[in-house]
């Protein structure tokens, strides 16, 4: 196997982007990647896509096919391109057939995209396109939305741990300032936890403000071999690890509903292909769809003990300048969640902040970053290491 | 939303109905919803039908303020996850006031109407939940 190191990235601004078309956004977010690599169509030798439900937010399917062309790529030169699909989880499992892809020695060059257009139909159409991440036959048929189903993992936190509503709600706080930092983000407006608290109820406990959005986006990152990324720029971000772990599609099937499997098992085989651990980790970006969803990453990712995330997240220990920064970016809540997009999004963000251009939401000092994506309750996670050393 | 009018939705009344699932007489384990193959045994398992007794207690919950499609009639409903006394858990709906459900209730399952397809006004049916 070769090592894989991030030469270029390229993220478009995520948020309702009702002028633009699915085709303008992976368009316009695959040509910074390239720029950004400094890097010719004729170099690519195939993209990977993350995509959730393109034939439900815009009636599309064979999205690699339009990618490809669109992109130019497909009428002269037909680059291979794959669409990927995990729920929430489709970007970074493109990142890891992208990774896959080099480090075989298959490709010298590859793409690792995401996209999904989501405001194109009504906010109704798709939340159940969403609910499909659930399983539809056994906990979408009796009524169990998404947002119910992480309500029942709060609730049972909150039973457990002692976990509380102000708790859940400093998650968005934090994020929410953060994510005033991040030019792409979707809201950049501080909030506090009375805003949380007196958001309205969604599923009890989770209150609006507790949810990420549905949005549009597109982000990209380009990939080649350790050995040669050092031709293409003077700070190549290098891949550490690449882990994937499924779970039952069901929440009610798992032995603690408080915890992620996939995250425990997906962290554990990547801090073990990394020859790392959590005390390495400089900063992360967790896949915080609901803010109990951060809580239960950041002690499934072995940060905080069991129990211990929302405390601390309430008493600022993942803040951006504390001990281990979480979701600097701003996270989903606040960079908004194009579902096929986030997964890829994460990775910008740690090469921004290993390159150090992260602006005013650097980490200082920043040497090794991981990403979190999730599909689903937890059917599906994805974890990836990065560091700025090879 | 799938069609409750297709066989993806009738083929399983059985299933929704009665609460009929599977137990691997190999190791003794209950599925519900069924399972043809038994994750422990995997092959060596042996699967039969088993009808659940309906039994069993909310391990979580949530009170859906912003309701599924086809459920906006019901909303604000409770949703939980049940443990059945057999050792398997489902999700489905209590039937209680919101501000009586709690985890650790002990619930029996119940016939009810599940919700409505508003295109066709066809109603659809399957397992409840109420406090014993
Ligand atoms: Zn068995």
């Amino acid at each position: 196997m070769r090592d894989v190191a991030i030469i270029g990235v390229g993220c478009t601004k995520f948020g309702e982007l009702w002028d633009r078309s699915f085709r303008d956004i992976f368009v316009e977010a695959g040509v910074s990647s390239l720029e950004d690599a400094g890097i010719q169509g004729e170099d690519i030798g195939g993209i990977y896509v993350g995509n959730m439900s393109g034939g439900r937010f815009v009636e599309q399917e064979h999205i690699g096919s339009l990618i490809a062309d669109y992109s130019g790529l497909a009428s002269t030169l037909h680059v291979p391109a794959t669409r990927v699909e995990a729920a929430c989880a489709s970007g970074g499992l493109a990142l890891r057939q992208a990774i896959f892809a080099i480090a075989s020695g298959y490709n010298d060059i590859v793409v690792a995209a995401g996209a999904e257009k989501m405001t194109d139909v009504s906010p109704d159409i798709a939340t159940d396109a969403l609910a499909a991440a659930a399983d539809r036959e056994w906990e979408g048929i009796v009524g169990a939305t998404f947002p119910g189903l992480y309500a029942m993992i709060a609730r049972l936190h909150m039973h457990t741990y002692g976990t509380t509503s102000e708790q859940l709600a400093s998650v968005s706080v934090k994020n929410h300032h953060n994510g005033t930092m991040n030019p792409i983000a979707q809201f950049r407006n501080e909030i506090t936890i009375d805003t949380v608290l007196n958001s309205s109820m969604v599923a009890d406990p989770l209150h609006m403000f507790d949810c990420s959005p549905i949005s549009d986006g597109a982000s990209s990152v380009v990939l080649t071999t350790a050995d040669a990324a050092k031709k293409y720029t003077d700070t190549p971000v290098y891949i550490k690890a690449t882990a994937l772990a499924c779970d039952t599609i069901s929440l009610h099937d798992r032995p603690d509903i408080t915890t992620l499997g996939a995250t425990v098992e997906a962290g554990k085989r990547a801090y073990r292909m990394a020859g790392l651990t959590s005390k390495n980790i400089d900063l992360v970006e967790v896949h915080d769809c609901f803010t109990i969803a951060e809580i239960c990453a950041i002690e499934d990712l072995g940060f905080f003990k069991k129990g211990e995330g929302g405390r601390a997240t309430y008493d600022g220990e993942t803040a951006i300048d504390a001990q281990i920064p979480i979701n600097p970016s701003g996270g989903l809540k606040t960079c908004g969640h194009p579902v096929g997009a986030t997964g890829i999004k994460q990775a910008v963000e740690i090469t921004e902040q290993l390159r150090g251009t992260a602006g005013k939401r650097q980490v200082d000092g920043a040497e090794v970053g991981m990403t979190h994506n999730v599909g689903g309750t937890g059917g599906t996670a994805v974890v990836h290491i990065f560091s700025r050393n090879r | 939303m799938i069609s409750m009018t297709v066989a993806r939705f009738w083929r399983m009344i059985p299933n929704r109905y009665n609460l009929i699932g599977t137990q691997c007489t190999n190791c003794g384990q209950y599925y519900f919803p069924p399972r043809k193959i038994c994750p422990t045994c995997r092959r060596d398992g042996k699967i039969e039908e088993y009808k659940f007794k309906g039994k069993g207690e909310v391990v979580t919950y949530t009170v859906i303020h912003t309701p599924a499609k086809g459920y906006d009639q019901q909303t604000p409903y409770n949703i939980a996850i049940i443990k059945l006394d057999e050792g398997t858990s489902l999700t489905g709906q209590v039937i209680c006031d919101p501000k009586e459900i709690q985890i650790g209730m002990k619930v029996r399952s119940v016939f009810r109407k599940l919700g409505e397809e508003s295109e066709r006004g066809m109603i659809y049916y399957g397992t409840k939940f109420v406090p014993e």
